[in-house]
């Protein structure tokens, strides 16, 4: 356990494994542990509801449950201030992988392109109104919603503080979890490219390069953990 | 000894009558036995000690995915018609026609997503519900890691819809070359969709609530 991955860190009279055990458990949290405010010694692990001590994590550090193995916690590399500039960088490549046509097809001179919109709206005059309501919702709207919810946290975050209406933003991003699906659409893209290859002259427009930047932004905010928002801020929450 | 047996003497929050939120993290202490119609003072999410109906909820919409699935997977998905000649794809005829055309990695990718995933779903979520209701021991760290699996690679059966949407966006040259949507698709999304939904009900916590191990 060396590394980017450890486990937490056990109390010193218990040389291995992770956790507490229960006797050891009300001398060692203090009668405010459970204070909201407070920073919270420990951890309950969402997967098997193991109970543990939480341990310091240096950056880049993942904390895994000592029972069933899923991460606890992980200290993620960067402040809220570089947080907030990918943040950013990821609304304007969101806006022009929406707004610009992603390639073009070509047959006989013919050349058609189409833009994420084009490919709802065809869906939805194509008899496939559940697939344009769910295209529309999973690579627009909550994409949209997430990067905007998460600049107004990080704008506030940066001095520490809560946003206005950080507690019910922060169960919404919690919620929206994985339906954000821009990441399949451009493995879609791209099998659509090589299908499409097949029969008719590709040509690729800036909206794909696009998407490609928002994947790359996508895999740079996965390792994030953001329910440290809770413990790194302080302010009423309204 | 192993690491699962070393594990077995961590405390849990519920012996210890304490309550995670599901939203927030917050440890909370449970305040009354059955402890269920409690707010978190953090987040102000009900409190559950295990998600309500869990086998229940993760049962219904399994079945109603794998009620759409076989329709998903019989109809075809899309429609492809060039100069009067009308060919309608299945999921699996997609998949064939991208590995005889040239490009097999893709294929096994789409393979992956659109038949194995889907397939994987059901297999480890059922299995999961019913070895967690017998409370059964066996493989406990294992069926963990499978429902994290689930749970991490559940969205990407979206590939194939997406495509079919890009490519009926993308070919549309009159006579000459179009692409339809069929029915398949939208049997296919609501799959994935319930699925998905499927998953998050299920609470993984149920693998571990059974009977320990007997040479404690
Ligand atoms: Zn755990
Ligand atoms: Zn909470």
């Amino acid at each position: 356990m060396e590394g980017a991955r450890q486990h937490i860190k056990p109390t010193p009279h218990r040389p291995r494994g992770g956790g507490i055990c229960e006797n050891q458990w009300m001398d060692l949290s203090p009668p405010d542990a459970l204070d909201e405010t407070a920073t919270q010694p420990l951890l309950i692990c969402e997967h098997c509801d193991t109970v543990h001590r939480r341990g310091p994590l240096a950056k880049g550090e993942v904390a895994e449950c000592a029972r069933c193995g899923a991460v606890l916690e992980r200290c993620r590399g960067m402040g809220a201030n570089a947080l907030l500039a990918l943040i950013l960088t990821a609304l304007v490549v969101f806006v022009q992988a929406t707004l610009w046509p992603i390639v073009t097809l070509g047959l006989n001179g013919q050349y058609v392109d189409a833009t994420l919109w084009d490919v709802i709206h065809t869906m939805w005059l194509d008899h496939s109104q559940v697939v344009a309501v769910l295209a529309a919702l999973t690579l627009f709207v909550f994409p949209l919603c997430k990067i905007f919810m998460l600049g107004w946290l990080l704008l506030y975050a940066r001095s520490g503080r809560r946003a206005p209406g950080f507690r019910r933003l922060m169960v919404a991003l919690h919620h929206l979890g994985p339906w954000t699906m821009s990441e399949v659409f451009v493995l879609g893209a791209l099998v659509s490219i090589v299908k499409a290859h097949l029969y008719f002259d590709v040509l690729p427009d800036p909206g794909i390069y696009a998407y490609a930047g928002l994947m790359l932004l996508i895999t740079l905010f996965a390792g994030v953990d953001l329910t440290r928002l809770w413990d790194e801020t302080r302010g009423e929450s309204p | 000894m192993s690491q699962e047996a070393m594990s077995r003497h961590l405390p849990r929050a519920a012996e210890l009558g304490l309550i995670g939120c599901h939203v927030c993290g917050q440890v909370c202490r449970a305040v009354d036995a059955d402890g269920d119609i409690q707010a978190c003072p953090r987040c102000g999410s009900t409190l559950h000690r295990r998600k309500p109906a869990a086998y229940t909820r993760t049962w219904a919409l399994l079945i109603a995915g794998f009620l759409m699935y076989i329709p998903a997977n019989v109809l075809p998905i899309m429609r492809t018609a060039s100069l009067g000649d009308i060919d309608d794809n299945t999921i699996l005829s997609g998949v064939v026609e991208l590995w005889v055309k040239g490009s097999p990695g893709l294929a096994v990718i789409v393979f992956c997503a659109s038949i194995m995933v889907p397939m994987l779903k059901f297999l480890a979520l059922g299995t999961l519900l019913i070895s967690c209701r017998s409370g059964s021991n066996w493989a406990r760290r294992q069926r963990a890691k499978l429902y994290r699996l689930v749970e991490l690679v559940g969205y990407w059966s979206m590939l194939d819809v997406f495509v079919v949407a890009l490519l009926t966006a993308l070919v549309r040259f009159g006579y000459f070359s179009l692409v339809e949507p069929l029915p398949g698709v939208v049997f296919f999304g609501l799959t994935v969709v319930l699925t998905m939904f499927a998953s998050m009900c299920f609470d993984p916590r149920l693998i571990w609530d059974g009977k320990e191990d007997s040479d404690d």
